[in-house]
C-alpha cells in the first residue's frame, strides 16, 4: 500500500496517467499565474455548461423554457464553449506526444522529477486557490443573493459562512450558526421565493474537531440546489430538530442520532432507528470502539 | 353490536409481501388500523462503516448489496460522485453502456414490481411473465459484467468490459419484443376490473404530503410533479435522448402502477436511441490513477434509480479512502409515508399500499 501511494505522487508526471492533472499542470508549469489558468479553467465551464444553461435561465424565471431549450444544444453560451473542445479531446494526443517525449528525455534524473512534482504540486495548489478568486462561480450571483435576504430578514450574525462548493456541482453553501438553524432552514423552505420545499439529502459526519450536518435542499419552484449546513460542538452535539419541517427529515434524524450519537431537540420519536436501543456506542463517529469484539 | 378491542399484530419480519426483512407492527381495531409502526434495521451492514476503510474502487460491489434489484444505478451513483470530484472525462462508449446497463436495470425492476405486486395483491401469473422477461435482461446483462444481480460493473471513469460481440444487436432485438410484452401486460392487469377495485383510491396522498416527506421517483411523480433527474438535472448523457416524464394526478396506488409501467416504455425508448448511437468501438475507461484520490472536500450528487432519488455524499481528505461516504437511499425516505397511509385504513388494504411503495429492505437498511 505504502508502495502504491509513493508511486501515485509521482505518476501523473512521469507516465501521462491522468490527462486532467496532465492539462492541469502543464501550463502551470511554464506560464505566469493568470495565463495559465484559461485552458483549465475553460474545461470545467464547459463540463458545466449544461448546468449553467439552466441556471441562467431559470434565474429568468421561465422554468418551462428553461427545460426545452436546454436539450436544444445551440444557445448563444456555446460557440466559445465548442471552440475550446479540441483541448478536452486532446488528452490522447498530448499523453501519447507526452509519453514521447518522456521516453526521449528519459535520461532525465529521476531528482529532478521529484523536485519538481513538489514545485508543481505547490504552484499548482497555489494557482488553483487563486484561480477560484479570480473566476467566480455561475452560483455566484445566486449564493449572494441567498445571503442577502437571509440577512436581511434573519440578521447579520446568522450566517458562519457562505461559498460555492465547486468539488460537487458548483453548489452554493451556506453554514449557519446552530441557534439560527433551524430559522434558517424554516425561512429557506416557506419564503416564497425561495421556495426549497424539498430536502434531498439529510446526514451527519463527524469532523473530529465537530461534528457537521448536512441538508441538502431543492427548490421545485426555481429548480435550484442550496447546501444547508452546521457545525456541532463536539462533546455534546445538540440541534433543533427538522421534522416540524419536513416530515422526510424524521428518519434520517433518527439515522444520525443512532449512528453518530447527535441529539435532535423536539424531534417527534427520536429512537436508534438501525440498531436497537441496547446498542454501545455511536458506529459512525471516528473515535468508535465495538463494546463486544465478537460481534 | 359486536364490541371490538385493540389488538397488536405483527407483520414480518418475515413475510413475503414486505419484500425482504420488515416489520410492522400493527395495532387493529377490528379491521381498522389504529396506528402502524414500521421497525426496520434487520439488514443493516453498515456499508457506510465499512467503506470508510475501503479505497473507491473496492466500495462499488458494497454497492450492488444495497438496492440489489438495480445495482447498476448503485455502481453509478458512486462513480459519479467520484467523477464528479476528479472532474474526469469519461469515454463515449462508456456513457452508452452505462446507459444501456442502467436503463435495462431500470426496466427489470420495474418489472420485478409489477410481477411481486401483483402477487402480493391476488393475481399470480403476471408474475410469471414478468420475471420470464426479467430473465432476458438480466442475461443480457450477464453477457455485459459476468453476473446475475451484483454486477460490479461500473468502474470510476468508465465501466469494466466492453460489449461482447453482437450485445448490442439483442439489446436492439430486445426492444420490440419487450414492448409487444408491455401491451400484453396491458390487455391482461391495467383494465382488469378486479385489479381496479383492489388500487383505485387507495393509499391517496397529496402533492405536497409528497414532497413534505421526501418522496421520490414514482412516488413522487404520481402527485402530479414532474421530476426526474435524468431530465431536470442532466447527467451522463441523459440530455441527448427523447424521452418524457411520466406523472399522475391522483396519487392513488393506481396511479403509481401507471407511471411505473409508462417508465418501463420510456426506458425503452432511450435504450432503442443509445443503441443507435453508441459507437462502434471505443475507449471503455478514461485514464485514472491506479488510486483514486479525489480531492479535498466535499461532493453530494444525486441521479434517478427506479425507486427515486439515489444520491453519494463523500467527504473527502485526498486520501484512498472516503473520510465519509453517505448514501441517500431513497427507499428509506419513501417508506416513512407508511404509517401516515396507513391509518385508518382497512387491513386488507396494508399489502397494497405497502407494495405501492416499492421498497428494497438491502436499501432501507443501508
Amino acid at each position: 500500500m505504502t508502495d502504491n501511494h509513493n508511486n501515485d505522487k509521482s505518476l501523473p508526471e512521469q507516465e501521462g496517467l491522468d490527462p486532467t492533472i496532465n492539462q492541469e499542470e502543464a501550463p502551470s508549469e511554464n506560464q505566469p499565474h493568470s495565463q495559465a489558468k484559461s485552458p483549465d479553467s475553460n474545461q470545467k465551464s464547459d463540463q458545466n455548461k449544461e448546468m449553467d444553461q439552466t441556471f441562467d435561465q431559470e434565474t429568468n424565471n421561465d422554468l418551462k423554457e428553461g427545460n426545452e431549450t436546454q436539450q436544444q444544444a445551440p444557445s448563444p453560451e456555446n460557440p466559445p464553449n465548442n471552440s475550446e473542445l479540441p483541448t478536452q479531446n486532446q488528452p490522447t494526443e498530448s499523453d501519447k506526444e507526452k509519453a514521447k517525449k518522456k521516453a526521449a528525455a528519459a535520461a532525465k534524473a529521476k531528482a529532478a522529477a521529484k523536485a519538481k512534482a513538489a514545485e508543481k504540486a505547490t504552484s499548482a495548489k497555489a494557482e488553483k486557490t487563486e484561480e477560484e478568486e479570480e473566476l467566480p462561480s455561475y452560483n455566484q450571483p445566486l449564493l449572494n443573493k441567498y445571503v442577502e435576504v437571509i440577512k436581511e430578514h434573519l440578521g447579520e450574525d446568522v450566517i458562519e459562512e457562505a461559498y460555492i462548493n465547486r468539488l460537487s456541482k458548483h453548489v452554493p453553501t451556506i453554514v449557519t450558526t446552530p441557534e439560527a438553524y433551524y430559522s434558517v432552514a424554516q425561512f429557506l423552505k416557506y419564503n416564497e421565493q425561495l421556495g426549497f420545499d424539498f430536502l434531498s439529502d439529510y446526514h451527519g459526519t463527524d469532523f473530529e474537531t465537530h461534528y457537521e450536518l448536512y441538508a441538502h435542499l431543492y427548490s421545485l419552484l426555481n429548480h435550484q440546489s442550496i447546501a444547508l449546513k452546521v457545525k456541532l460542538d463536539h462533546e455534546h452535539p445538540s440541534i433543533e430538530s427538522l421534522a416540524q419541517l419536513w416530515e422526510g427529515a424524521n428518519w434520517p434524524e433518527c439515522e444520525a442520532y443512532d449512528l453518530l450519537g447527535i441529539e435532535f431537540r423536539n424531534h417527534p420519536s427520536l429512537h436508534r432507528i438501525f440498531l436497537g436501543e441496547e446498542w454501545k456506542g455511536y458506529p459512525l463517529r471516528k473515535d468508535y470502539q465495538p463494546y463486544d469484539e465478537e460481534v | 353490536m359486536l364490541r371490538t378491542e385493540e389488538m397488536l399484530l405483527n407483520v414480518g419480519p418475515q413475510h413475503p409481501s414486505t419484500h425482504g426483512v420488515f416489520r410492522l407492527v400493527v395495532k387493529i381495531d377490528g379491521e381498522i388500523i389504529k396506528e402502524a409502526k414500521p421497525v426496520i434495521g434487520y439488514l443493516h451492514r453498515g456499508t457506510e462503516k465499512i467503506a470508510e476503510d475501503l479505497q473507491y474502487t473496492q466500495i462499488i460491489p458494497y454497492t450492488d448489496r444495497m438496492d440489489y434489484l438495480s445495482a447498476m444505478t448503485n455502481n453509478y451513483v458512486i462513480c459519479h460522485a467520484v467523477e464528479t470530484m476528479m472532474d474526469l472525462e469519461i469515454p463515449e462508449r462508456a456513457e452508452y453502456l452505462r446507459v444501456l446497463s442502467m436503463e435495462l436495470g431500470r426496466v427489470a425492476s420495474h418489472l420485478v414490481w409489477f410481477g411481486t405486486y401483483l402477487l402480493d395483491i391476488g393475481a399470480v401469473s403476471p408474475f410469471l411473465y414478468a420475471f420470464r422477461e426479467r430473465e432476458a435482461i438480466i442475461n443480457l446483462l450477464t453477457e455485459l459484467s459476468g453476473a446475475r444481480l451484483t454486477f460490479n460493473y461500473m468502474r470510476i471513469g468508465g465501466v469494466k468490459w466492453d460489449a461482447p460481440e453482437g450485445w448490442l444487436d439483442r439489446v436492439r432485438e430486445f426492444v420490440p419484443y419487450m414492448r409487444e410484452q408491455l401491451q400484453g401486460y396491458h390487455d391482461f392487469v391495467t383494465g382488469n376490473e378486479i385489479f381496479h377495485q383492489r388500487v383505485k383510491g387507495v393509499g391517496t396522498y397529496t402533492r405536497d404530503d409528497a414532497i413534505n416527506y421526501s418522496l421520490s421517483g414514482a412516488n413522487l411523480r404520481c402527485t402530479g410533479v414532474e421530476w426526474d433527474l435524468r431530465k431536470h438535472e442532466s447527467y451522463s448523457i441523459y440530455d441527448r435522448f427523447q424521452f418524457d416524464v411520466i406523472t399522475r394526478q391522483e396519487g392513488d396506488a393506481l396511479s403509481r402502477y401507471h407511471c411505473r409501467m409508462g417508465e418501463i416504455e420510456e426506458s425503452l425508448k432511450i435504450i432503442e436511441q443509445a443503441v443507435e448511437q453508441c459507437p462502434e468501438e471505443g475507449k471503455i475507461l478514461a485514464k485514472v490513477p491506479k488510486v483514486v484520490k479525489p480531492p479535498k472536500g466535499e461532493a453530494y450528487v444525486r441521479i434517478e434509480s427506479p425507486r427515486g432519488e439515489i444520491g453519494c455524499y463523500i467527504a473527502s481528505q485526498g486520501k484512498k479512502e472516503p473520510y465519509r461516504l453517505k448514501f441517500r437511499r431513497p427507499s428509506f425516505y419513501n417508506l416513512q409515508i407508511l404509517p401516515k397511509l396507513l391509518e385508518g385504513e382497512n387491513m386488507a388494504n396494508l399489502i397494497t399500499i405497502l407494495g405501492g411503495v416499492d421498497i428494497v429492505l438491502g436499501e432501507v437498511d443501508g
